[in-house]
């Protein structure tokens, strides 16, 4: 129960199936943060909410495995020019490791989610992710990494409804964080300082040049680490006859790389630490790269996607989530 | 309904029903202010003042010398921040005190002396920083730590504070220490002494500070002047008066009741070091418990984490803690543990059971069975 209104009505809606349930609400980011996860307001929503539904609420500390299997990887990947995803890292290590570990050991049969997303059972009894009934709303993702274990265990009673069904439900049971903003971005990223506030504190951020496909300076930044591939804008180039495009990164070389369009543009994508909800796939699949990125149709290979159409370049560190039709069949990193 | 046990007596003592009874008295029956002018001020003032006088007592200071306080914390932050904003300098603590004297320490960059593996604190050291330091304000070192329930040597330590930095005070932070230690006798050596009611069953929310005649602390509370000036704001009569009661019925009954709870504490600890593997007492060597506070029992678990035993304890109806309450269920091993020296995979699965007036020897059988049947389920999870 992160104190937002998709926790709680979980919370509710398990209670209304007649589980017998407790409310967990982790500690992970123990810095400064702006009202969303793990503040000191957001546990206090938890608990008033498991007291309005009558369950005992706990508060679980994983503070220190949030820093080393979240904060760390991400600090580190930036400072490789790499586009982390720490959301899905926290899904990976935190929620479905650490928290599901913990239930197991404990003597709880599942964990419940306020995901929007839904777990579903296939004829041959196996389980997959599949995306939540409110398609823009759609966190399946961020969850791409559950395998047939943690399926087996993950309840996530919110993801056949929409968002404004949630509120509603959510409301009509007096659950007093009905009405509450959704979260927005990263945990533990201030909207005031950003992300390059929290980097900046963290690591020497490298001066670079920008540099033309031929190798010919075309500008500075002050931040190579900041920069991501295929971002446009906010490199301070005057504009150009043409639209111009990071083609790369290089924070060895403090290099930023630009070119047009086409220069970026990709046949193939390789994947690295794959893995599956089930057994491994192959052939056509669809690709979301991006947590609300279109979806686009290619073949698996292997490590090796190839497109059906050339795509835009997907930032090294990228999550792939792997579909077919609605369902998760898995996802990767890109390399 | 699970039979329940309350083995967290350290966080919270329950209170005392003659303290209830004086409390309950003194809201129903006094409603004067006592900085008034009328007979109903007077009647309330009266009800301080013998409280003062009891707690004089049993605290061995002067009733002129109390200040009461909101609390524990209260009563030490008055202790270090007035101490040392009255006359400047610097201040040392040991490395085992609670946030209330730690922090405020720390944000005065105060020095930490070491302890032993025991918890007890290393005089040697504590000389060696005291001639190192120049200028010394305040030494505050606790009478009975809250984690483990390590007994400090107050009077040792002030014969070190008084050879090697004469112009410092002296403050023992003894909101432990009242019911299992008589601290009249032991922290006689002291300039300033906290307490708080709530950890010998009085209320929650009222505490005091010994002020001894001649030692200048600095108000951190300002206003209407009340305690001569060292603690301004209206004083909380009741919760004084049921401090008093509960004092004074603890200070009575301690030798009987020390001796039973030392009773079932060394059943309880001994129970537990024979039912659970690779279980440890922490700081304790050779089973000598004589260094420790009678209700207090701390035991460490390799290979099982903190968070997830209170869990379990908490459903078979066991309230126990990790740590100090103040840290319930931090996944980070406690500075008192760690300034002790006990290895992290030690520290991480801590328990501590901490026994009072009202513990039964029903309490120490629940726990008995309740700690090893979680301690084994969680490593049999792993």
């Amino acid at each position: 129960m992160s104190g937002g209104v998709d926790s709680s009505l979980t919370a509710a809606l398990l209670v209304e199936l007649g589980h017998e349930v407790d409310g967990v609400t982790l500690r992970l980011w123990g810095g400064e943060s702006d009202q969303g996860c793990c503040s000191v307001a957001d546990v206090e929503d938890a608990r008033r909410v498991a007291d309005h539904l009558g369950l005992d609420h706990h508060v679980f500390n994983f503070g220190p495995d949030f820093d080393r299997q979240v904060v760390a990887p991400y600090i580190a990947a930036h400072a490789e020019g790499r586009t982390p995803n720490p959301c899905v890292e926290c899904n990976r290590h935190l929620k479905f490791d650490r928290l599901l570990g913990r239930a197991r050991a404990l003597g709880f049969d599942a964990i419940a989610t306020g995901h929007h997303a839904r777990v579903v059972e296939r004829p041959d009894g196996s389980r997959r992710i599949a995306r939540g009934a409110d398609g823009p709303k759609d966190q399946s993702y961020v969850l791409y990494m559950l395998d047939q274990a943690a399926l087996a265990q993950v309840l996530l009673p919110v993801g056949a409804l929409t968002k404004a069904d949630v509120r509603e439900r959510a409301a009509a049971l007096g659950l007093r964080t009905a009405a509450k903003p959704d979260s927005q971005d990263v945990c533990f990223i201030q909207a005031s300082s950003g992300r390059r506030g929290f980097l900046e504190s963290r690591i020497e951020l490298t001066p670079g040049r920008i540099v033309d496909a031929e190798g010919h300076t075309v500008g500075e930044v002050d931040a190579v680490e900041l920069v991501t591939v295929g971002q446009r804008r906010g490199l301070g180039l005057r504009s150009r006859q043409e639209p111009s495009f990071v083609t790369a990164v290089d924070v060895a070389a403090a290099t930023v790389t630009m070119g047009r369009k086409e220069e970026l543009l990709d046949r193939d994508l390789t994947l690295t630490d794959l893995v599956w909800a089930d057994r491994p796939a192959s052939g056509p699949v669809l690709a979301q790269c991006s947590a609300h990125g279109e979806v686009r149709p290619g073949v698996l290979d292997g490590d090796v996607l190839a497109w059906d159409e050339p795509q835009l370049r997907v930032a090294p560190g990228q999550s792939v989530v792997l579909y077919d039709g609605d369902e998760v069949l898995g996802g990767a990193i890109v390399g | 309904m699970t039979p329940i046990a309350y083995l967290d007596c350290a966080a919270s003592m329950p209170v005392r029903q003659e303290a209830v009874a004086e409390m309950t008295r003194v809201l129903t029956e006094l409603p004067g202010n006592p900085s008034g002018a009328h007979f109903a001020a007077r009647a309330a003032r009266r009800v301080l003042d013998d409280a003062r006088d009891v707690l004089s007592e049993v605290l061995g200071a002067g009733p002129g010398d109390i200040v009461f306080t909101g609390g524990g914390t209260e009563a030490d932050n008055l202790a270090v921040l007035g101490a040392q904003a009255a006359r400047g300098g610097t201040v040392v603590v040991s490395a085992v005190e609670h946030p209330a004297v730690r922090d405020p320490a720390a944000g005065l960059d105060g020095l930490v002396a070491p302890v032993g593996c025991s918890g007890r604190i290393d005089l040697d050291a504590l000389a060696a920083l005291l001639e190192a330091a120049d200028d010394v304000a305040l030494v505050s070192v606790m009478l009975v730590n809250n984690e483990v329930g390590t007994i400090q040597p107050i009077a040792e330590v002030a014969d070190v504070v008084r050879r090697l930095a004469p112009d410092a005070v002296l403050h023992t932070d003894a909101v432990q220490a009242l019911s299992w230690v008589d601290v009249a006798e032991a922290a006689a050596g002291a300039d300033l002494i906290s307490v708080s009611a709530h950890k010998f069953g009085g209320p929650k929310g009222v505490g005091a500070l010994v002020v001894r005649p001649g030692v200048k602390v600095a108000a951190r509370q300002i206003g209407g002047g009340q305690e001569r000036d060292r603690r301004s704001g209206t004083q909380n009569v009741a919760g004084v008066a049921a401090m008093a009661t509960a004092a004074r019925l603890t200070a009575d009954r301690r030798p009987e009741d020390t001796e039973r709870i030392a009773g079932l504490r060394d059943r309880l600890a001994d129970g537990l070091l024979a039912a659970v593997p690779d279980a440890v007492e922490t700081g304790i060597t050779d089973g000598d418990r004589s260094g420790r506070a009678a209700g207090l029992a701390h035991l460490c678990f390799p290979g099982v984490e903190a968070e997830a035993l209170l869990f379990l304890l908490d459903q078979a109806g066991l309230a126990a803690s990790a740590a100090s309450s103040c840290a319930s269920g931090a996944a980070e091993p406690s500075p008192v543990l760690a300034a002790m020296g006990v290895p992290r995979d030690q520290a991480t699965g801590s328990l501590r059971l901490s026994l009072g007036w009202a513990s039964t020897a029903a309490d120490v059988d629940r726990a008995l069975e309740a700690v090893p049947a979680a301690v084994a389920r969680l490593r049999a999870a792993r």
